[in-house]
């Protein structure tokens, strides 16, 4: 009948209109929180070129910037939220990955042990130097990164974010890596002293568990973490700069 | 006298992936099954056992069942199939009886104290706390279990799986088993708070488990005959461990979970508690998938049952 007609054209314009205010509401928080990180990064340079130009020496530039780096790098789970529910559309897994490793370096090595990055009377100077070399690494390439994806929603992407983000990777991924590396190798005689984290028998649940040998064995994980990532990273760039179709191995 | 004419069948079989015709078989009964088919495809390739072949209509499609009969699937008289290589494949059996025996074997080098496990004073010395022998006891009784339950009870309705399980299954086996006999035969090893109480709690828990999880593994045997590849709802018998079927569609992984809290009780082990906590996991996952195929192949399907957890889960 003609009424009931139209009551299923309505019905269906307001599932049409529930969909369309969804996905603005989606896109609008999408770009807020993009905005929000770009802001966040640039901040964080600053504050440490300042810091650098007038102080002249990194040593305590760590400590300057730390609440705000955990903040904003903490703040970036929400990535892997948005990853799972499916309105950005990396894998979980991928974004997981690189997301973990990097709270893992903020909370548990470089916080932590505040030696390696306040040191100022120190027989190995290099473990402050490679704490500054991948915070410099993280800041520039989640500048490039962060700003990519607010231009892409806003539809007015600037080639040169979209080369940026998809070539300084190229030197900025290794080196970053080297710098993780090296500071939890730093980190390593610090934990052996301490025993922080770590856990002895006998104990009432049986279980033993000894921090300096967790740090090696995430040491040792970059071997086969590291190249995946960076290919994936490798391929993204064929497709998004010179249009390759890749064809993935199915399984 | 009239002439029966048997109409034959041509079947080619291509690539899935290239689309290169790989075989050509003509004068193909149509009564012919997909097994059928597949072991004449394997004599054309012999590398490609039937196990490993995935035949399907579309490329891209789900893979034909070998009881599928070729006349009854929707292809003319020349049938066009697509070849998927699944890989090397390895039986149920063998895979299981693998994965089982590393446990069983592990724990005990761990509770004789092999040398270069503990410092070498403690080699082939013996826990001086009586639950440590009892775990043993435990933990042995379990994959022997397990191990004899494979041979002679589990009925497998998939001959093989991929080669690469092997080595995932067998990792998860035998490394959480070393890492929980561990700490249970370690000389430093802590027993349980409550002492006496909790041990024979946990023993009771664990016996009644595995005489449950045992008792729904020869009542799943009993709904399919030898040979058969029939799919029955399981109800009910007389033996009062299978009434949990009134509740639970997979009461086996139920009465698996059970047991390993037995266990985490009986030695109050961490290790041991994570174990419990993953294989839970992963059997919800599987009893929530059964759960969703006996509800789709069955319209009356007791609404009662949940998958794992009555009512909960």
């Amino acid at each position: 009948m003609a009424s009931s007609e139209e009551d299923g054209t309505v019905e269906e314009k307001e599932n049409n209109n529930k969909k369309r205010t969804k996905s603005a509401l989606v896109t609008a928080w999408l770009t807020f929180y993009n905005i929000a990180m770009t802001a966040g990064w640039l901040v964080l340079a600053i504050t440490m070129m300042r810091f650098y130009i007038q102080r002249g020496t990194h040593k305590g530039l760590y400590r300057s910037i730390a609440r705000t780096l955990k903040f904003f790098q903490t703040f970036a789970l929400v990535e892997v939220g948005h990853c799972a529910i499916g309105i950005v559309k990396t894998s979980v897994i991928v974004n997981g990955v690189q997301v973990c490793s990097r709270i893992f370096m903020v909370w548990f090595v470089t916080n932590s042990i505040r030696q390696i990055s306040t040191c100022i009377i120190c027989q190995k100077i290099q473990n402050e130097e490679s704490v500054i070399l991948f915070l410099v690494v993280w800041t520039v390439m989640e500048i490039s990164r962060y700003s990519y994806y607010t231009f892409s929603l806003l539809h007015h992407l600037p080639y040169f974010i979209k080369w940026a983000r998809y070539n300084f990777f190229i030197v900025l991924y290794p080196l970053g890596v080297a710098g993780e590396l090296l500071t939890i190798y730093a980190a390593l005689p610090f934990v052996r002293r301490s025993g922080m984290y770590s856990m002895r028998l006998p104990n009432k649940y049986n279980v033993s568990f000894d921090y300096y040998y967790c740090l090696i064995i995430v040491m040792l994980s970059y071997i086969p973490l590291f190249p995946q990532l960076y290919l994936h990273m490798l391929r993204q760039r064929r497709r998004v700069l010179h249009g390759e179709v890749i064809v993935e191995k199915d399984e | 006298m009239s002439r029966i004419s048997v109409v034959f069948f041509e079947v080619e079989i291509l690539d899935a992936k290239t689309k290169d015709k790989l075989c050509f078989l003509d004068k193909v009964e149509p009564n012919a099954t997909i097994g059928e088919i597949k072991s004449m495809f394997h004599k054309s390739h012999p590398q490609w056992y039937p196990a490993r072949q995935s035949i399907r209509l579309d490329p891209k499609g789900k893979s034909l069942k070998d009881e599928d009969v070729l006349q009854h699937l929707p292809v003319g008289t020349t049938a066009t199939f697509y070849f998927r290589d699944l890989g090397a494949q390895i039986s149920w059996v063998t895979v299981f009886l693998t994965e089982y025996t590393g446990p069983l074997v592990i724990y005990l080098m761990f509770y004789f104290r092999v040398p270069f496990i503990y410092a070498s004073k403690y080699d082939f010395t013996t826990s001086k706390h009586w639950v440590v022998h009892l775990a043993c006891m435990c933990h042995s009784f379990h994959y022997v279990k397990r191990l004899l339950e494979t041979l002679f009870v589990h009925r497998f309705s998939h001959g093989t799986m991929p080669l690469r399980n092997i080595f995932k299954n067998c990792t998860y086996y035998w490394g959480f088993a070393a890492w929980m006999a561990y700490y249970i035969n370690h000389p430093l090893y802590t027993p349980p708070i409550y002492g006496e109480q909790q041990i024979r709690l946990a023993l009771i828990i664990f016996l009644f488990c595995q005489i449950g999880n045992f008792s729904i593994h020869i009542a799943l045997r009993n709904l399919r005959p030898p040979g058969s590849k029939t799919r029955k709802i399981p109800y009910p018998t007389k033996n009062p461990f299978t009434w949990i079927f009134l509740l639970v569609s997979c009461p086996n992984y139920t009465y698996e979970l059970g047991s390993w809290l037995g266990f985490t009780l009986m030695t109050q082990c961490l290790p041991v508690a994570f174990f419990t906590l993953v294989g839970f996991v992963q059997m919800t996952v599987w009893a929530k998938g059964k759960h969703r195929s006996y509800l789709k192949e069955f319209r009356d399907y007791p609404p009662l049952r949940s998958p794992i957890l009555p009512f909960i889960l």
